[in-house]
């Protein structure tokens, strides 16, 4: 029997409209193929790969079509047959902005030509992780942080593994949907992920508006029959899915400001990293392939579809139905964290968890904004417990002393604050914008230090050459002063007249 | 396709400040026909003279610092710091009253330290204490209440607006005959001429529990505050705190003496206990920020007001209670500072 735990909470937070249903009515559209496909060559960690394909050729799916550009970085594989028409410099979403990289463009084919097979799930654990990393997954949460680097925990005690199935943010219902259709092997995967990295237990945490997914997972637990996975029900409540607050709900403890889960011998994947690493220990099948939450009320058919890496968002989107007529933003990922895009024509990423189209009274955030009447309502939603209504202050005044102080660093980005902020202060925004100026001050501090130290050399250098210059013209003034003085004269008087006589 | 770029979240804000402040007013009704009912409509006149004189105010403040106006004016603080005044003073007083006490908290306590968000003081209370100092013969003629049942002579609808406006009465009355001390004013003065609390509270003006009238405004006052507690506008960390203390030190000291003290139901029910605790004292702005620093400040405030109406010169010491604790918000706040997630 497989034991329910219902977990306390964790701090701040908020209830939104979980606008799932939308797209979680469905079942995953899985025959869905793009007509090309703009595979980068980049990761959001570590290194590029390096393309080891020629245009024109011919490629199966799951091909590998990018070498890991050192042993531990990962590889990129084809997600459709087809046939290789350029390698180019193309825009594609990452980390929170658009920039160009290298990618492979692919004109795919219909055959589905599969390259790979079930291949050999070796008992080390060093060859398991190199195993993962050649299978180019990556947390498929948001962060697409190397799977086997987390999983790496050698030197660290993990005891505990934790799924991550708590999906809070709104309107993206992958997670939930890949865990109603495929809970074994969510489990399964869950269960490799254990025994690599020798933790004692599973716990799989899901938010209780999700009953379906709920429902499955345990099911599947009974099936599997272990004792070892346990299961956790949520209070919904956002951000609930964040790694530190689900592990403060889950555990009660918090993870040290700077440091990570396994630091307290914990270690969080995603639901569909599990399913992925499963596929591949099973099928032998690269991470290809993601489940996409395509929805908004700018969308004419909202859904959940199973996209292979690399397929145009334009595409995507012509496959659900197309844009409605007002739709005005284009969001990579959920309303409270997403990032908008400013346009279709970008390629899907393992980070890709959804595509929000909305228009604009669904988006529209009131254009009057109040000063601070220094309400708390922000610190009291925020997770991190900071004064998030303090660091606005602290960042309009440039004090980056006052910033350091006050936790910027510790927030998360959730948007809390700026959901329950009565100025409509755009909070999240000026957190950003306050982290990235503090980066850019650290190294302007660091490269004026530089130029300092770089100047005190050089002043050295200088009055050391200074000193010797001083020293031979001392040299010369004495031996000048000495006995041949009178025959340095007479040379220095003949050497001018022979030169004269020559003339 | 090309699409409009903004920052995250995508969400629309589940409140704003005219939305906060219209509850704010909401909050004040059932309060305001208890004062009806007990005072006659003298408050009426009042709120709306220093609605009048807020929106000018502020109008005329907005502009000499180039901010806005029709934002300023439709958030709606001006109005509740106006009507925060108008219940702060007696029903019975001249019309330039309100108008001194809203302009100084307009003007002096609101514009001069910044505007909305930037004020270290409460407005109403600054405007109160400034009139409350200035003016203290207008500021404490309270008519009683239920004047004809009590047999004090009334005022009707007219005369009081003629009152208000000219400052004159009809022919046949004078200020004294229709205005009284108010309760707590009566029992300061009977205690210092060695009077026992029992027997001061012979008089038709004590109550039940607190002053006669009063104590029925302070338990509708408490259904809004109540409300504003549901709405989350405010926090109950002040209230309690602000009503705790307030309790706590007018028991003891009842406790001890009876005869000199009066009973913890009496204190929370009369004078501005109750409209200061859930309205005044939870002025966001110029109060403490963190929950801890809140449950201080709402502490500092009861045991100040208890104090001043105890042992000060003043009848009733909310006002001034706020105003000092007002200036230690920011040491509290940052002394109260919460400790970060994930930090010792």
């Amino acid at each position: 029997m497989v034991k329910n735990h219902i977990a306390k909470s964790f701090t701040g937070g908020i209830k939104l409209n979980a606008n799932k249903n939308v797209s979680s009515s469905k079942t995953i559209a899985e025959q869905f193929i793009p007509s090309k496909l703009i595979i980068p060559m980049s990761h959001q960690f570590g290194p590029d790969a390096i393309p080891i394909v020629k245009v024109n050729q011919r490629i199966k799916k799951g091909e590998l079509i990018g070498e890991p550009a050192d042993k531990n970085a990962l590889a990129v594989h084809a997600s459709c047959s087809g046939q290789v028409t350029a390698i180019e410099q193309h825009q594609e979403p990452i980390v929170g902005e658009v920039s160009s990289s290298t990618c492979v463009i692919i004109q795919t084919n219909k055959d589905d030509d599969v390259s790979h097979q079930k291949k050999y799930w070796p008992r080390d654990t060093q060859t398991r992780l190199n195993l993962i990393n050649q299978a180019g997954i990556v947390g498929l949460g948001g962060g697409s942080f190397p799977t086997a680097e987390k999983l790496n925990s050698k030197s660290l005690n993990c005891e505990l593994l934790i799924l991550n199935g708590a999906e809070c943010e709104p309107f993206i219902s992958c997670d939930d949907v890949l865990m109603r259709e495929h809970a074994t092997e969510v489990l399964r995967g869950g269960m490799a992920m254990m025994e690599l990295v020798g933790a004692s237990a599973i716990l799989v945490c899901i938010e209780d508006d999700k009953p379906e997914a709920l429902n499955a997972v345990y099911d599947a637990a009974g099936q599997l029959n272990s004792k070892l996975i346990q299961i956790v029900t949520l209070p919904t409540r956002y951000p609930a899915g964040g790694e530190k607050q689900l592990i403060e709900a889950v555990t009660g403890k918090e993870v040290p400001s700077g440091e990570y889960p396994i630091n307290i011998g914990f270690i969080c994947q995603n639901v569909g990293t599990a399913y992925a690493l499963d596929r591949y220990i099973q099928l032998g099948e690269p991470q290809i392939n993601r489940v996409v939450t395509v929805t908004g009320q700018g969308i004419k058919n909202p859904q959940n579809v199973l996209v292979p890496i690399g397929s145009p968002i334009s595409e995507l989107i012509s496959f659900c139905g197309g844009y409605n007529d007002d739709v005005s933003h284009l969001i990579l990922g959920g309303n409270m964290m997403g990032y908008s895009l400013h346009t279709d024509e970008l390629p899907v990423t393992k980070a890709t968890n959804c595509i929000l189209a909305i228009n604009k009274s669904q988006e529209e955030k009131s254009t009057q904004i109040w000063p601070c009447i220094r309400c708390g309502d922000c610190a009291s939603v925020c997770p991190a417990k900071l004064l998030p209504q303090q660091i606005v202050k602290a960042y309009t005044n440039k004090n980056f002393n006052k910033l350091e102080e006050l936790g910027l660093k510790d927030c998360i980005e959730c948007g809390c604050c700026d959901v329950v902020c009565p100025s409509h202060i755009p909070l999240t925004a000026s957190f950003k914008n306050a982290k990235y100026l503090t980066e850019e001050a650290t190294t302007h501090s660091l490269l004026a230090n530089e130029a300092e130290m770089r100047h005190n050399l050089k002043k050295i250098r200088l009055s050391k050459e200074q000193m010797k210059v001083d020293r031979l013209h001392a040299e010369l003034k004495s031996n000048v002063r000495g006995d041949n003085r009178k025959s340095m004269i007479n040379d220095a008087v003949n050497r001018s007249r022979k030169l004269r006589n020559k003339k | 396709m090309q699409f409009t770029i903004t920052k995250a979240p995508y969400v629309k804000p589940i409140t704003s400040i005219p939305i906060v402040m219209r509850h704010v007013l909401y909050a004040l009704i059932p309060a305001l026909a208890a004062y009806i009912w007990f005072f006659g409509f003298g408050i009426c006149i009042n709120i709306l003279i220093a609605c009048i004189a807020a929106v000018v105010s502020e109008a005329f403040m907005l502009y000499l610092r180039k901010q806005p106006i029709t934002q300023g004016i439709t958030d709606g603080s001006a109005l509740v710091t106006a009507v925060l005044i108008a219940f702060s003073i007696p029903p019975l007083v001249p019309w330039w009253i309100p108008v001194i006490g809203t302009f100084s908290a307009i003007i002096l306590a609101k514009h001069l330290y910044g505007g909305i968000g930037a004020n270290v003081f409460n407005p109403a209370m600054v405007g109160y204490a400034i009139l409350l100092l200035s003016f203290p013969v207008e500021m404490t003629h309270w008519a009683p209440p239920l004047a004809e049942e009590l047999g004090y002579e009334v005022l009707g609808f007219w005369s009081t607006i003629i009152y208000a406006l000219s400052s004159s009465l009809p022919i046949d009355t004078n200020i004294d005959a229709i205005t009284q001390a108010t309760p707590l004013d009566m029992i300061k003065s009977g205690i210092k001429n060695n009077s026992t609390i029992t027997e001061i509270r012979m008089d038709p003006l004590f109550g039940k529990l607190g002053s006669f009238g009063w104590e029925w405004i302070s338990i509708y006052t408490i259904f809004g505050g109540l409300y504003l507690l549901y709405k989350g506008i405010i926090n109950w960390h002040i209230p309690v705190s602000v009503l705790t203390s307030m309790m706590i030190f007018s028991a003891l000291f009842y406790a001890i003496d009876s005869d000199q003290y009066l009973s913890p139901g009496f204190h929370l029910l009369s004078g501005s206990t109750i409209i200061g605790a859930f309205f005044i004292a939870t002025d966001p702005t110029s109060a403490a920020t963190s929950n801890k620093g809140r449950l201080i400040y709402g502490f500092g405030i009861g045991s100040l007001a208890y104090a001043i109406r105890t042992w000060g010169g003043f009848p009733d010491g909310f006002a001034f209670a706020v105003l000092l604790m007002n200036s230690s918000v920011p040491l509290l706040d940052r002394y109260t500072r919460p400790r970060i997630y994930g930090k010792s």
